[in-house]
């Protein structure tokens, strides 16, 4: 292992890896990723793989406008196709508040250019003919918000990363780190020490830890919590296009893989805060349920398997990202609850921005860490699970 | 199809993986069974790998040098068996 680095990313997940990616990208040499187990093993190997501009507020809106972006060109800038379908996201809607809430939403998203609109159950049956349409009132539809393969998104950023030289060491464990009045001296792991001066926290579920190693001095209230996936066995492909959500059947979500054909998704049960991570019998009951209230046919379906994962939750949550600044040059990107991996190509785009240019047109100031600290928490984001 | 004769010899049959396909990884310096998984979708089948998992394994061995009880197996996730979604929901019985 090298001794000396510019940068010292800790997380080898979807966002330390495209954080990565853009430093090199733009120009930074001398940079380490530094993960304690293998790549991706942390939440982003276990997320439902969505990806949806349908946000509730200007900021999440405008940064997943840009992620599709990118999620859409990504074959071609990373060079690996990491299987991203536009299938759409299909809310369903079951009373007039939860309507005038999405109607609310889809004007905040046109006023953007995301063309989400708001279709009739029929239509919705179009969209997906197996679907139970008993008591949906309407649905709110995008047909660009769609999925992506999580393990070969790691491996693209992971590769392309390298590529422009970055060195990447797993099963490496960041220990503690070394800040002498105010500056980052150096990063202690198992494996060696190396010195740097630049530390971006990309740890998720275990930012508040590596906080504390370089003793942030500011409250970032980032907590694991439980939650589960399923998969089925396959079947025809392409019946379930679009992901479909229903908040009315407690956060269910659910989508076909592309190429795979098995049915994946989860709902909102969760238990935490805790770092276990063993599934449980209640939600695959809980989630058997749900499902086949959503579609029927998916009783005679085989359930093959069943994962738990963690949502780094805040308060609002929405992640904690940017620049701290009682200890020079330390970055946090963590707590991005259910949507870490669709945002992960344009936060990573502004922190590159941010730390290379020392500033970005993005809209990072809404993800503030210093916000919970402060007591101006945002509004809550639109989450499913 | 090309000439090469692992190509035709299925490893995972239920995801269609060849002995190739993971002697490939495997030369380009992955060796990490969970990462072997993830990239092939060996184990992820509805047989979840009880077919496949031991003879990756194997090739593992036999490439890097280890020994096959060096090399971890994926844990087993709940259901052990495939199960229907209706049995688990509870209703069924109401068609
Ligand atoms: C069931 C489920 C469904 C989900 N569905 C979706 C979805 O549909 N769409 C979506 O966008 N998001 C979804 N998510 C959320 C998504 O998985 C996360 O937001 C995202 O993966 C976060 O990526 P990350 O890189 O920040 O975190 P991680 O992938 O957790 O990466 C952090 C890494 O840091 C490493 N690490 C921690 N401490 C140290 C240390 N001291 N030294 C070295 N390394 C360390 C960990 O091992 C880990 O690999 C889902 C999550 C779950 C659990
Ligand atoms: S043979 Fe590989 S999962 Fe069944």
């Amino acid at each position: 292992m090298r001794s000396k680095a510019k940068t010292v990313i800790i997380g080898g997940g979807i966002i330390g890896l495209s954080i990565a990616y853009n430093l090199a990208k733009m120009g930074e040499e001398d940079i380490v990723v530094l993960e304690k187990s293998y790549l991706g093993s942390g939440s982003t190997f276990r997320c439902g793989s969505g990806i949806r501009q349908q946000f509730g507020d200007d900021a999440n809106i405008q940064m997943m406008k840009r992620s599709v972006e990118i999620w859409k060109n990504m074959e071609n800038e990373l060079g690996y196709n990491v299987e991203f379908e536009q299938g759409g996201y299909l809310f369903l809607l079951y009373d007039e508040e939860e309507l005038k809430t999405f109607e609310r939403n889809v004007k905040l998203q046109n006023k953007y250019g995301v063309p989400s609109r708001i279709i009739t159950p029929e239509e919705a049956k179009e969209i997906v003919p197996l679907l139970n349409t008993d008591g949906v009132i309407a649905a709110a539809f995008n047909h660009t918000d769609g999925k992506a393969n999580p393990f070969k998104a790691v491996f693209a950023y992971a590769n392309a990363a390298k590529k422009l030289g970055v060195d990447i060491y797993e099963y490496t464990e960041a220990k503690d780190i070394k800040v002498e009045d105010g500056k980052i001296k150096k990063v202690i792991t198992d494996k060696g020490e190396i010195e740097t001066g630049r530390v971006i926290n990309a740890a998720n579920a275990w930012a508040p830890l590596i906080n504390k190693m370089a003793g942030v001095p500011v409250d970032i209230p980032i907590h694991p919590y439980k939650h589960q996936g399923i998969k089925t066995e396959p079947f025809k492909i392409g019946e379930i296009n679009p992901m479909i959500v229903s908040f009315k059947h407690d956060g269910v979500y659910m989508t076909q893989e592309a190429n795979q054909g098995g049915i994946i998704g989860g709902y909102a049960l969760k238990y935490g805060p805790t770092y276990d991570i063993t599934p449980t019998y209640e939600f695959l009951r809980g989630v058997s349920y749900r499902f086949s209230q959503i579609i029927p046919a998916l009783k005679y379906l085989n359930v093959i398997r069943i994962w738990a994962g963690y949502y780094a939750e805040t308060p609002d949550d929405n992640a904690a990202i940017g620049r701290i600044n009682e200890v020079d040059e330390f970055y946090i990107a963590a707590g991005f609850s259910g949507h870490g991996f669709m945002l992960a190509p344009a936060v990573s785009e502004a922190i590159a921005e941010l730390i290379v240019d020392g500033k970005t047109s993005k809209p990072l100031w809404f993800y503030d860490p210093y916000r919970f600290e402060r007591g101006e928490l945002r509004e809550q984001a639109v989450q499913m699970g | 199809m090309s000439d090469d004769p692992r190509e035709r010899i299925i490893i995972c049959r239920c995801n269609d993986v060849t002995l190739k396909d993971i002697e490939d990884i495997i030369d380009s310096g992955i060796t990490d069974i969970e990462e072997i998984k993830r990239l092939t979708r060996i184990g992820m089948g509805p047989c979840q790998g009880r077919t496949c998992l031991p003879l990756v394994a194997g090739i593992i061995a036999r490439k890097t040098g280890k020994k096959i009880e060096e090399i971890e197996l994926p844990a087993t996730r709940v259901p052990i068996r495939p199960v229907p979604m209706g049995v688990l929901a509870g209703d069924m019985d109401e068609e």
